[in-house]
C-alpha cells in the first residue's frame, strides 16, 4: 500500500506541487483576460424577493449589455463578472457579503434595493473604500453620513417628497383646485411614518387639510374599518404610503364602499406598477403615484420596455435601477481607465452620466447624491402608466379629478 | 368615535371574515381531531389551492367560483396522495413524526412555489369583485358573503359526514382507538389518508373563495395559518361548529379591535379574546373536557 493511498496525509511529493502550484497562481491570474469584479447584492428571496430580482434583472443585463460591446474599451476591453449574493432582507447578511465579495476581489458594488440593506452594506464597503453604487434605497442619509465610496444615481426621499407636493400643487390648481382635504393613510414602519409626518407638515402649505391620518399594520388583511372612517370625513383626497399588497387592497375597498374622492396620491406607492394596471384596472384607472419611472418620449426607453417584456418579465422601475447603478460604474471605468478603488471614486465624483433615459436633469453628485434626480408624477391610464408632471417629460395630461368610477 | 354605522358595517364585516377564517380553519379542525396532529403543511397547501383557482382564472378564463369544484377534487387526490405516499409512510405512525413531515411539506411546497411564481403577489379581477349587497347602509362585499355561506355549508356537510355515514363512523372510530378499529376490520392508515385529504379538499374551496379578495404569493399560508390555528383552539380542537363559531368570533374581535384600537393596536384583540375563552373554557368553546392540551 502506498503511503499517498492514506486519506488527509501530506506527501512530500503531494506538499512540494502545491508549493510550485501556488507560485504558479499569480502567473495564471496574470495571463487570464482581464475581469472586473462587480458585487451585486440583493433581497432575492425573503419577502422583498421580487423587487430584489428585479433590480438583479436590470444589473445582469447592463453587465451584459457592456461586455456585449466589448467591455470598458479604455480597460483593454476588460469584462465585468458579477458576484451574485443574497441579502435575504437582513442587514447583516447584506454586510458580511460585503465583506465575502471583498475578499473575492470585488472592485464595486451595486444594490440593496431596501434602505436599511444599502445603509449596512455601504458602510461594510467603506471599511475598504470599495465603490459602492446604490440601485435603491431611499432614505436620504445613505448618502450624509460622509462615506465617500457611496453614490446614488437617483432621486432621494426629502427631493421625493417635496417634489410630489410640488407636483399635487401644480396638477391641483390646473383643475381650479378640487382638492381642498385629505385623508393619509401609511404603513405604521419608518417608511410609511416619517413620509406620512412630512406629508402632513407641508400639504396644509399647498392649500390642503389634513384630517385624518390613519396608521395601520402590515400585513392588513382587511381595509373597511379604514375606508368607512375615510368616508366618514369625506376628504377630496387619499394619500397613500404603504407596501404592495395593502396598497392594492385599500385601493379595492375605496372603490367597493363607494368612496367619492377627486382623487388618490401615493408617494413611492409600493402596489403601484403596470402588473396593478393590468389585474386590477376597474380599480387602477385614474389612480396618481409620485414614483420613479424613465422619460417616456425617449425611443431608448421604449425600446428597453420592449427588451424587459419580451424576456417575459414585469417592467418596473427596479429594473431600471438595477441597470442604470450599474451603467454609471461602467461609465466611470471607462473615463478612469482603471477599475482602481481611488481611481473609480474619483471618476464617479466627478460623473456627468447621461447615457440614460430616466427623466433627469445632468449628473451632477453633491457628497454623493446625483442633484439632477427626480421623480415623476404617474397616473394609470388605459392601463398604462403615463408620466403627468413635469410637462418636460409628461406622455399624457392629468385626469384630475378623477372620473367616476 | 366612530358612529353607530360604522360600528354595524364593521361587525358585519367581521362576521363575512370570520367565515372566511373558518373556511381555512375546517380542515385543520379535521386533519386534528382524526390523526391528532397540528398540520404545519397547512398555509402551503392554502397557497396551493389559492394558485390553481388563480391559474385557472389567468389562463383559462374560469371563475374561481365556477373552479371551485374542480379545485375541491384536485386538491383532496393531492391530500390523499400526501399522506399515502409523502407523510404516512416518512412518520410511520409516530405522531412527533407527522408533525415533522407536514413541516417538510410546506418548506418543500413554499420554496418550490418561490421557484415557479418568484416572490411576487398576484391578484384577480372577477364579476363578482365589486359587487356589493346593500343592506340598509351596509355595504357587504358580495364575494365575501358567498364565502361566509359556503363555511357553513361546508362546515355543516363535514359535520354530516362525520356523524352519519358509514364512513365518517369508520374515521371516528380510527380517531378514538386505532388498534380497536383495525380490530374490527378498518384500516387506520387508509382513514387516516382519507382524512387528511378531505382536510386538504375544504382548503381548495377556501382557496378558490379566497381569491377574488385577497392576493396570491408563495407566502400567502402564513397571514391565514396562524388565526387558523387560533380559531381551532378558540373553538376546540376537532369540532366543525367551534371553527365557525370560532372564526366569527376571531374575524369580530379583529374588526372592531380595529374600529376601537386602531390598525396598528387592533390585532391585538384577537390575543385578548383568545386568552379570555380559554381561561374560562381551557378545552375550548365546543372541545370536550380533558381534550385540552392533548
Amino acid at each position: 500500500m502506498s503511503k499517498s493511498a492514506v486519506p488527509g496525509q501530506l506527501t512530500r511529493r503531494s506538499a512540494v506541487a502545491a508549493g510550485l502550484a501556488t507560485l504558479a497562481a499569480p502567473a495564471v491570474l496574470r495571463a487570464a483576460p482581464s475581469t472586473i469584479r462587480l458585487g451585486l447584492i440583493h433581497p432575492v428571496s425573503g419577502a422583498l424577493a421580487f423587487s430584489g430580482n428585479q433590480c438583479r434583472l436590470g444589473a445582469t443585463m447592463a453587465i451584459d449589455d457592456i461586455n456585449g460591446a466589448g467591455g470598458v474599451a479604455a480597460m483593454g476591453g476588460a469584462k465585468i463578472e458579477p458576484l451574485l449574493g443574497d441579502a435575504q432582507g437582513r442587514p447583516e447578511i447584506a454586510a458580511s457579503l460585503v465583506d465575502q465579495m471583498a475578499e473575492q476581489g470585488a472592485s464595486a458594488f451595486v444594490g440593496c434595493f431596501a434602505s436599511a440593506l444599502g445603509l449596512a452594506a455601504t458602510q461594510a464597503a467603506a471599511k475598504y473604500n470599495i465603490p459602492f453604487s446604490i440601485d435603491s434605497g431611499i432614505v436620504d442619509s445613505l448618502t450624509t453620513r460622509g462615506l465617500a465610496n457611496v453614490y446614488r444615481l437617483f432621486p432621494n426621499a426629502s427631493s421625493v417628497t417635496a417634489d410630489s407636493l410640488l407636483a399635487l400643487d401644480m396638477i391641483n390648481k390646473k383643475a381650479g383646485s378640487p382638492a381642498k382635504s385629505c385623508a393619509i393613510v401609511h404603513e405604521d414602519s419608518a417608511f410609511g411614518t416619517q413620509t406620512a409626518q412630512q406629508l402632513a407638515g407641508l400639504l396644509p402649505k399647498i392649500g390642503i387639510e389634513v384630517k385624518a391620518l390613519i396608521p395601520h399594520a402590515t400585513p392588513t388583511r382587511d381595509f373597511t374599518n379604514i375606508v368607512l372612517r375615510i368616508k366618514q370625513e369625506k376628504p377630496d383626497l387619499v394619500m397613500i404610503s404603504n407596501y404592495q399588497n395593502e396598497y392594492v387592497a385599500l385601493a379595492r375597498t375605496l372603490v367597493q364602499q363607494r368612496v367619492e374622492l377627486v382623487g388618490t396620491w401615493s408617494v413611492a406607492g409600493g402596489g403601484f406598477n403596470l402588473k396593478f394596471a393590468k389585474e386590477q384596472p376597474g380599480v387602477a384607472e385614474g389612480m396618481l403615484d409620485f414614483n420613479h419611472w424613465y422619460a417616456p418620449k425617449n425611443p431608448k426607453a421604449v425600446a428597453f420596455r420592449k427588451r424587459v417584456e419580451e424576456a417575459g418579465q414585469t417592467m418596473t422601475w427596479e429594473v431600471l435601477f438595477g441597470y442604470f447603478a450599474v451603467k454609471l460604474l461602467g461609465d466611470a471605468w471607462q473615463r478612469a481607465g482603471s477599475a482602481g478603488k481611488e481611481e473609480t471614486i474619483a471618476a464617479l465624483a466627478s460623473s456627468t452620466f447621461a447615457d440614460h433615459f430616466m427623466p433627469y436633469g445632468p449628473t451632477k453628485f453633491t457628497n454623493g447624491q446625483n442633484s439632477g434626480a427626480h421623480a415623476v408624477a404617474l397616473q394609470i391610464q388605459k392601463g398604462d402608466m403615463e408620466v403627468v408632471w413635469p410637462e418636460e417629460f409628461a406622455s399624457a395630461a392629468a385626469v384630475f379629478p378623477r372620473a367616476k368610477l | 368615535m366612530p358612529g353607530f354605522e360604522i360600528v354595524a358595517a364593521s361587525l358585519a364585516g367581521g362576521v363575512l371574515t370570520g367565515g372566511v377564517y373558518a373556511l381555512a380553519a375546517l380542515g385543520l379542525t379535521l386533519i386534528y381531531g382524526v390523526l391528532h396532529i397540528v398540520n404545519f403543511a397547512h398555509g402551503a397547501l392554502l397557497m396551493v389551492a389559492m394558485y390553481g383557482a388563480w391559474f385557472l382564472a389567468t389562463w383559462l378564463g374560469v371563475d374561481p367560483l365556477v373552479a371551485l369544484p374542480v379545485v375541491t377534487p384536485v386538491m383532496f387526490v393531492l391530500g390523499w396522495g400526501l399522506y399515502r405516499w409523502v407523510i404516512g409512510p416518512v412518520s410511520r405512525g409516530e405522531d412527533r413524526a407527522i408533525l415533522l413531515a407536514t413541516l417538510g411539506v410546506s418548506v418543500v411546497l413554499e420554496n418550490l412555489a418561490l421557484v415557479l411564481f418568484r416572490g411576487d403577489t398576484r391578484s384577480i379581477e372577477t364579476a363578482l369583485s365589486y359587487q356589493m349587497l346593500e343592506l340598509g347602509p351596509l355595504l357587504l362585499p358580495l364575494s365575501k358573503v358567498i364565502s361566509a355561506g359556503v363555511a357553513m355549508v361546508l362546515a355543516a356537510s363535514l359535520w354530516a359526514f362525520i356523524a352519519m355515514t358509514s364512513t365518517g363512523q369508520a374515521i371516528r372510530a380510527v380517531a378514538r382507538e386505532p388498534t380497536g378499529a383495525r380490530l374490527v376490520g378498518i384500516r387506520p392508515q387508509r382513514m387516516f389518508a382519507l382524512a387528511y385529504g378531505i382536510g386538504i379538499a375544504s382548503l381548495g374551496a377556501a382557496g378558490c373563495l379566497l381569491l377574488p379578495s385577497f392576493y396570491v404569493s408563495p407566502t400567502v399560508g402564513e397571514n391565514f395559518v396562524l388565526v387558523a390555528f387560533t380559531i381551532v383552539v378558540l373553538g376546540g380542537m376537532g369540532s366543525f361548529p367551534g371553527a365557525l363559531l370560532g372564526g366569527v368570533i376571531v374575524g369580530v374581535a379583529e374588526s372592531l379591535g380595529g374600529l376601537f384600537l386602531g390598525e396598528s393596536l387592533g390585532p391585538i384583540s384577537i390575543s385578548l379574546t383568545f386568552i379570555a375563552i380559554l381561561l374560562l373554557r381551557p378545552q375550548g368553546l365546543f372541545g370536550r373536557p380533558g381534550e385540552a392540551g392533548r
